[in-house]
């Protein structure tokens, strides 16, 4: 079924739309926001929200961020959290499993998760827009620089505009050091705003920032070509999950993956852990 | 008490209890029968949408209307509510928080309609917003807008009614949650400075009156079982506070700098199990907070014994008043001077309590305050952690509760036996008859006055101005609790507080746990994903920390859990559990009106193609009720006697397993 859901996809399809950032910075706070605005023009809306697991016991909890209230009597608003159950290493299958069936059944599918540093890269190739928001003053966003992690976000959203100085400086932040990182790959500069949920500053302009990333990479290509590493991220990091780098090998790592994946492309990514699952375990009953 | 010659006493503390039920009529011949029988003192118990804002005919009301408290939804409401009785005598003890500004400009219009002088009104309103959002859950706005409301209050109080406390800082709730004593003085200390320094910074309290309003600042505190511990943290808040007004504050008036506090003592550690019990540890609570003289309680409240089996009648509330009037009037209790001045054990633990409060205050303060402390969840985690240490020690039997985890054997009690008999039950008809007269309410106001007064309202909001006086006018012009909120809802917008169960924590290593854990992953292979619950409060009922800690255990035994905090309608809560894909849904509800919810969660589920999705449920929930609940299709029902959460656990995986082997 999954196989069919990408098959037929027609592209570009929905937007589907990352929004990361730090433990309490705003996120679904200013989702809710976004949410609101979205359905007082028809449009409906899924979220996933991933969720990093408990490592110890495999527990998870999900759902505590989700404060979205605005879902409760509407059947145009969807909400599913998941666990990134086998974390250290990718995004579970049930995220790209998730996004896939979401995509296909909603106008727009924003995609949810914590933390900085892994998540952010981890999400980034389910996405076609991530989406940064940064708290004010908390420190956060040093990390992040640090943790080498700008690059990944095309709109950088600095919560909590209506605190005023140290929103500013926050933006002021990363504005100059968005002048570091080369994007001229893409030619898209990502903007960085202000944001409140709560007085309704800069709402419109993020939603604005949405349409005009999606616009720009339709129409310079770039969209196509993110889908594809997208895929072929899924297909390297679900193969990796089940067999390791050992049983990677065997088919060639990911640049013969790659390979592969282009001189197919009618194949979709579910398609392709299959038929590189059924190889890999060939291979590995064979002796080397 | 016979003796010929009275020796000299302490004039004793103000006697309370905390009650109110039905209706304000009801509730006002409550009130009388007990001042009849030596009360001094009145403490109002409202329902939960007078304390949400709601009017009883609000949807959100249904099943909640005269539950936990009066319900009041308007000036006609609060004279009945004190009909016939002192306004300019009483003293009068709110339990209102979000709506505080609200019931005392109810107050003080009830007042001046009967031609008492409201600057002769005594008493407090409880007004303490933080302790809503760390453990009580009837918050309404968010953080800023509430401190403003609190602030504007003291600011109006301090002139207008200079005897009334605005607020009253609860540690009380913070116990209930799980704290240790001294994270319950640091988040109180962290709390009234919060609101002082809110007071300090408007224009329209000049720095002259800050010792007058630092005088006006009381706090509510619980007593616990471990009542040497109470009196030394009864002692130790009593110095901290003193020196925080001195130092921050610059009150040079030692009287000023007092600490005065009332007191419930703790519901928490009332059991379901053996509950005559319950009236020994009532006793023992009541003592540590009144031993001291040095840090006597200036009011007090016990909770009945039967507390943890339902709503308490008025016999066994009588019960508890005789402790008070016992150890107030037979013992010689209040004959002497501070009992403890010079006991070196006293002291020694009466210091230690005061540095790891300051070390957490300091922390606290660190991070911005107690507000800040709210918003990015700190002391709700910090609590949240600490509750779960408390339940992990009763379940491991490291903490000795008689006849719940230890000596359970036990003649049957004869208190008991009556079954539905030994507790209040609110009569049904209450709601309607609530609505019914809300309606006739509507009917003879006078609809221009209200909107004119709603206006006001209004303005007053967007420019800044001092809520009270305006409130005070839409009282008498016959506005609605309701409609009063809402007023406020538009300008000030909702708050969802952080849940604070997204806490690390280390996990249990009992074997028991670790059994469950095996089934729990056992299960989930077959499932082909973790067995995933939903962990639901629906209704006004904002008590989380039963809901909090069933979160906690059902991630640490491996499940995937879905919680969204509190005040849900079943609406919600059917579209998240088929939203999520949940395999179990269980529900938790304090408030008494599962009857009404729970079965308002099957039906929805059922219509929504998820009848075969398992409900259990947890709460205080008397047996007769939950017989009904179990004939409703609910699969298993918890009360405050299942303290074994492991087991819990097993049994939802059980029902699970069930569920599918049926499908």
């Amino acid at each position: 079924m999954l196989d069919a859901l990408e098959r037929n996809a027609p592209f570009p399809g929905a937007p589907r739309v990352g929004i990361t950032g730090a433990p309490g910075a705003g996120k679904s706070t200013l989702l809710d926001a976004l949410v609101r605005g979205l359905r007082a023009t028809g449009e409906t809306v899924a979220i996933a929200a991933i969720d990093p697991s408990s490592l110890t016991t495999g527990g998870a909890l999900l759902g505590d961020r989700i404060r979205v209230r605005s879902s409760g009597r509407d059947p145009g608003v969807f909400i599913r959290s998941m666990a990134a159950r086998d974390r250290l290493g990718g995004i579970s299958d049930v995220a790209w499993a998730g996004v896939t069936i979401l995509a296909a059944a909603f106008d727009r599918v924003f995609v949810e998760t914590v933390g900085v540093g892994q998540s952010e890269s981890d999400i980034a190739p389910l996405v076609d827009t991530l989406v940064y928001v940064a708290n004010p003053g908390s420190g956060d966003e040093l990390q992040y620089m640090k943790a080498g992690l700008l690059e990944l976000p095309d709109v950088f959203a600095v919560s909590k505009a209506d605190l005023g100085a140290s929103a500013d400086r926050t933006a002021s932040e990363l504005e100059s050091a968005r002048g570091l990182v080369d994007r001229a790959a893409t030619a898209w500069s990502p903007p960085v705003l202000r944001v409140s949920a709560r007085d309704g500053t800069g709402m419109a302009e993020l939603l604005a920032a949405l349409d005009a990333h999606r616009r720009h990479t339709l129409e310079a290509g770039l969209l196509e070509e993110r889908r594809r590493r997208g895929a072929r991220a899924h297909v390297v990091e679900s193969l990796r999950r089940r067999y390791g780098s050992h049983g990677l090998e065997r088919v060639g790592s990911a640049p013969g993956i790659d390979e592969r994946m282009s001189a197919e492309p009618q194949r979709t990514s579910f398609a392709w852990v299959e038929v590189l699952s059924r190889e890999i375990e060939d291979a590995l009953r064979k002796p080397a | 008490m016979s003796d010929p010659v009275a020796p000299k006493r302490d004039r004793p503390w103000v006697f309370r209890t905390y009650s109110g039920h039905s209706s304000a009529r009801a509730s006002n011949a409550l009130y009388r029968n007990n001042l009849g029988k030596g009360q001094t003192g009145l403490s109002v118990a409202f329902d939960l949408p007078t304390q949400t804002g709601f009017d009883s005919d609000h949807p959100l009301a249904r099943g909640e209307v005269g539950k936990v408290g009066v319900p009041v939804s308007h000036l006609d409401d609060m004279a009945l509510l004190f009909e016939d009785l002192p306004l300019d005598r009483m003293n009068t003890s709110m339990t209102i928080n979000a709506t505080a500004a609200w019931m005392l400009a109810l107050y003080v219009a009830a007042a001046e309609r009967s031609g008492v002088d409201p600057k002769l009104l005594q008493g407090t309103t409880q007004n303490d917003i933080v302790k809503e959002y760390l453990s009580r859950g009837t918050y309404i706005f968010p953080p800023g807008p509430s401190m403003r409301l609190i602030s504007d209050m003291v600011a109006y109080s301090v002139s207008a009614i200079p005897k009334w406390n605005p607020i009253n800082v609860c540690s009380y709730h913070l116990q209930e949650a799980g704290a240790t004593p001294a994270q319950e003085v640091a988040y109180a200390m962290a709390n009234a400075i919060a609101v002082l320094d809110a007071v300090r910074a408007r224009e329209d309290v000049p720095d002259s009156s800050i010792p007058q309003v630092v005088g006006r600042i009381s706090f509510f505190l619980n007593a616990g079982i471990r009542f040497v511990e109470e009196i030394c943290k009864g002692r130790a808040m009593t110095e901290l506070w003193d020196e925080i007004t001195r130092d921050r504050y610059g009150v040079e008036d030692p009287k000023l700098r007092r600490f005065r506090y009332g007191v419930q003592v703790n519901s928490l550690g009332l059991t379901e199990a053996q509950p005559e019990n319950n009236v020994i540890r009532i006793v023992l609570e009541a003592l540590g907070v009144t031993f001291s003289k040095n840090a006597r309680c200036r009011a007090l409240q016990l909770p009945a014994w039967n507390e943890a089996l339902g709503l308490p009648r008025p016999w066994d509330q009588q019960w508890s008043l005789r402790i008070q009037q016992i150890l107030a009037y037979e013992t010689d209790l209040l004959e002497y001077d501070d009992l403890f001045d010079g006991s070196r054990a006293v002291e020694a633990q009466t210091a230690e309590l005061k540095r790891a409060a300051r070390e957490e205050l300091d922390r606290v303060i660190e991070m911005g305050g107690a507000i800040a402390a709210v918003e990015n969840a700190y002391m709700k985690q910090q609590l949240v952690a600490s509750h779960t240490r408390r339940t992990r020690a009763i379940e491991s039997g490291d903490l000795t509760v008689v006849g719940v985890n230890a000596y359970t054997e036990a003649e049957e009690s004869p208190l008991t036996t009556g079954g539905a008999q030994s507790i209040l039950v609110v009569d049904e008809s209450a709601e309607r008859a609530q609505v019914e007269s809300l309606e006739a309410f509507r009917r003879r106001r006078n609809d221009a006055e209200v909107a004119a007064a709603l206006r006001g309202l209004s303005d007053a909001l967007a420019n800044g101005d001092n809520v009270v006086p305006p409130s005070i006018r839409a009282a008498h012009a016959g506005v609605t609790t309701g409609e009063w909120a809402d007023a406020l809802r538009v300008v000030f917008g909702e708050y969802r507080a952080p849940t604070g169960v997204g806490v690390r924590l280390a996990g249990d290593l009992s074997p028991e746990t670790e059994r469950v854990r095996e089934r729990v992953r056992g299960l989930s292979d077959e499932l082909g994903r973790p067995i995933k619950i939903l962990v639901g409060k629906p209704g006004l009922d904002g008590h989380s920390n039963g809901a909090e800690q069933i979160a906690v255990k059902a991630r640490d035994v491996g499940m995937e859990v879905v919680y969204e905090g509190i005040r849900l309608t079943p609406e919600e809560i059917v579209q998240s559990a088929r939203d999520e894909g949940v395999h179990v849904i269980g529900l938790s509800i304090l408030s008494g009106s599962h009857g009404v919810l729970v079965v308002d969660v099957m039906e929805r589920l059922r219509e929504a193609g998820a009848g075969d999705v398992p409900v259990v449920v947890g709460g205080i929930i008397p047996e007769v009720d939950a017989q009904k609940l179990r004939a409703a299709g609910v699969q298993r029902v918890y009360t405050p006697k299942d303290f074994d959460l492991t087991r819990i656990m097993g049994e939802i995986v059980d029902v699970v397993a069930e569920s599918c082997a049926a499908a």
